[in-house]
């Protein structure tokens, strides 16, 4: 009854998101919109660190690599062969993909600190080949005037600030919508029960390293769409969007949104990202001090960030006498 | 004398990279011991660097006293702020790795903040001791006298580093709580303290990195985020915990920003990415489990 009640009331307030959402562009001014459209694209990216971090639990500070080669592979494909979204989002996805496919290597055996050390050194890596790769990135400096593009063959070009939002808010619901729907399937209930007893799932015959494989590359796939929507978004693309607080505002909006839940992480970045635009805008030379010491604030005032619940579905049967979460040494040996 | 010759333009950046290799060292040393004893990743190991740097740019004047001055500043300023980090962790260090992050690296945002209000949006000129504000002949080549005497002293302090580690009832501990955290406890020696002392500890080595690293990676806005790049990409190359392989790290990634430039200058961008891709490639099964202080 009650828990009936509880999904009702998220129906309820996820109808009232999207509408407003939907209504956003013809209520605010342009310069808001493209400040939306923009926040849509790294809420997609948190998307994507949610998937890693919260649902396969493999934490990451590193989803600005993938995210950087999406945006500028659309970039350069946009500027020289085509206009069309779909095609520009295809591209993006796969060059998203492979980088995630090349890092693979790296990732597949590590966990807890490690892992978020490695992927950390992989994301300011990727920015800093990208600040210094003046022939195809423009360096610095970036790549300016990015041209409009159209969504699909014969469709009209994005010429206004609220079709950009507009193509944007489609795209990452479309994304979003596949990627929950996937992980209600088997994939899903393979990746939390890998999150919450490795082990185990090895003992059973499951091939986690390739789960790891396959959830990394997905990701890397997301967050490299995304990065062509940013392109879309503010039709210009600089290393300075791909930065060490970007991955770390991205993870502090995932945490945020209850680590579990993708659209939590969505819901979790956009407010993170919105918070430190206003304060930029009120605040022009303190936001950084104010932002820090949010984070600081919040890490205390949180609930318990390390607590996971129970795999929801049956794919193993329920374990007598679980062993608390954070007792269990990960497969590093360093304790939580 | 003809692979004199040949080999001549290069010497320079060679001893560059030695000088620059040891700074980082130096800066990464203490993340080792973060991560290697407390399990920590302090992403605000780059700001306790640059609070060094900003030090020595502002009480350096070009005298012998000044340098003491500054390097004791710098040093107890850092030591302070790590201290700081750590207390601010105990409160979270049972939560997840999410959070440390997260409040480490609120730690690093607000701390740059700070820093740049209080020395302004510039990279400060920084002025070496008169001494050593000259060149001298290396192998008939004008060298920096401060790079020189840098390399010497941070081979010192390498060295000190590895007896303090090695040979010290306080290295000890410290490496026991690495390998059985609970059995120190056991002993009667708090791990908190111990994680404490050694953030604290780390916090030095990086204001001391600072401080006699400015005139080679001088502070500045984007100082914080380069030197914590730089010790990350050492810490995974050199093993993940250990002193002598973040060492070896240390100076490989010394040449290949100096020497690789000048020998590849077109591929410089990307000779740090394929090194770091490569090693992990390679060995990438051994540091999800080898882990140990040494």
């Amino acid at each position: 009854m009650r828990q009936g009640a509880v999904r009702a009331l998220r129906r309820g307030v996820a109808a009232a998101v999207v509408a407003a959402l939907v209504l956003a562009p013809w209520t605010v001014d342009d310069y808001t919109v493209a400040l939306l459209a923009r926040t849509l694209a790294l809420g997609l990216v948190a998307v994507s660190v949610g998937l890693l971090t919260g649902v396969a639990g493999l934490p990451t500070l590193g989803q600005t690599a993938p995210y950087a080669a999406g945006a500028y592979a659309s970039a350069v494909v946009g500027s020289h062969l085509s206009d069309v979204g779909l095609v520009h989002l295809g591209v993006a996805a796969a060059a998203g993909a492979a980088l995630a496919a090349v890092t693979v290597p790296l990732v597949v055996s590590a966990r807890g600190v490690v892992l978020l050390m490695i992927t950390l050194a992989v994301g300011e890596l990727a920015v800093t080949v990208v600040g210094r790769w003046r022939s195809v990135t423009g360096g610095t400096d970036g790549l300016a005037g990015v041209p409009a593009s159209r969504p699909l063959w014969g469709m009209p070009l994005l010429a206004t600030d609220r079709a950009r939002y507009l193509y944007t808010l489609v795209v990452v619901a479309a994304l979003v919508g596949v990627v929950l729907l996937v992980l209600r399937t088997r994939v899903g209930l393979l990746l939390r029960a890998g999150r919450d007893d490795e082990a185990r799932l090895r003992a059973s015959g499951h091939r986690v390293p390739v789960h790891v494989a396959g959830v990394h590359v997905a990701a890397g796939a997301v967050a490299g769409a995304a990065g062509s929507l940013l392109v879309v978004a503010q039709q210009f693309v600089s290393p300075a969007d791909f930065g060490f607080d970007t991955s770390a505002l991205l993870l502090l909006g995932v945490v945020i949104g209850g680590t579990v839940s993708v659209g939590g992480a969505l819901i979790g970045a956009a407010l993170v990202v919105a918070a430190r635009d206003w304060l930029f805008g009120v605040l022009p030379g303190q936001a950084p001090l104010v932002l820090g010491l949010a984070f600081v604030a919040a890490v205390h005032l949180l609930p318990d960030g390390g607590r996971r619940p129970p795999v929801r579905g049956r794919l193993l049967p329920a374990v007598p006498a679980r062993r608390a979460a954070q007792d269990r040494p990960t497969p590093t040996g360093v304790r939580a | 004398m003809a692979a004199g010759i040949r080999f001549d333009p290069y010497v320079v950046p060679a001893l560059d990279g030695v000088a620059y290799g040891l700074l980082v060292f130096v800066a990464a040393a203490g993340l080792v011991l973060c991560f290697g004893v407390a399990g920590i990743l302090n992403l605000a190991h780059g700001t306790l660097y640059a609070i060094g740097g900003y030090t020595a740019a502002a009480l350096l004047d070009g005298g012998w006293p000044s340098l003491a001055l500054a390097l004791a500043v710098g040093v107890v300023a850092a030591t302070a702020s790590g201290a700081l980090v750590a207390g601010l962790l105990t409160r979270v260090a049972a939560r997840s790795h999410l959070t440390q992050a997260l409040l480490t690296f609120g730690v690093a945002l607000a701390g740059g903040s700070l820093l740049v209000g209080a020395f302004g949006p510039d990279d400060p000129p920084v002025r070496v001791p008169a001494a050593l504000d000259g060149s001298v002949a290396v192998a008939g080549h004008r060298y920096a006298a401060y790079r020189l005497v840098f390399i010497v002293v941070a081979a010192l302090l390498a060295g000190l580093l590895h007896l303090v580690v090695r040979r010290t009832r306080a290295g000890m501990l410290v490496r026991a709580a690495v390998d059985d955290a609970e059995m120190v406890a056991v002993l009667g020696v708090s791990p908190a303290r111990i994680r404490v002392g050694v953030l604290a500890a780390a916090g030095a080595l990086a204001g001391a990195a600072g401080v006699l690293g400015a005139p080679i990676i001088g502070p500045g806005p984007d100082t914080a985020d380069a030197v914590l790049l730089l010790s990350l990409v050492v810490v995974v190359l050199g093993g993940l915990g250990s002193m002598t392989g973040t060492l070896l790290a240390a100076l490989a990634v010394g040449q290949i920003q100096t020497l690789g430039v000048a020998l590849a200058p077109s591929a410089a961008p990307f000779l740090l990415f394929a090194a770091m891709a490569l090693v992990l490639a390679v060995r990438a099964r051994g540091l999800a489990t080898v882990r140990s202080a040494t």
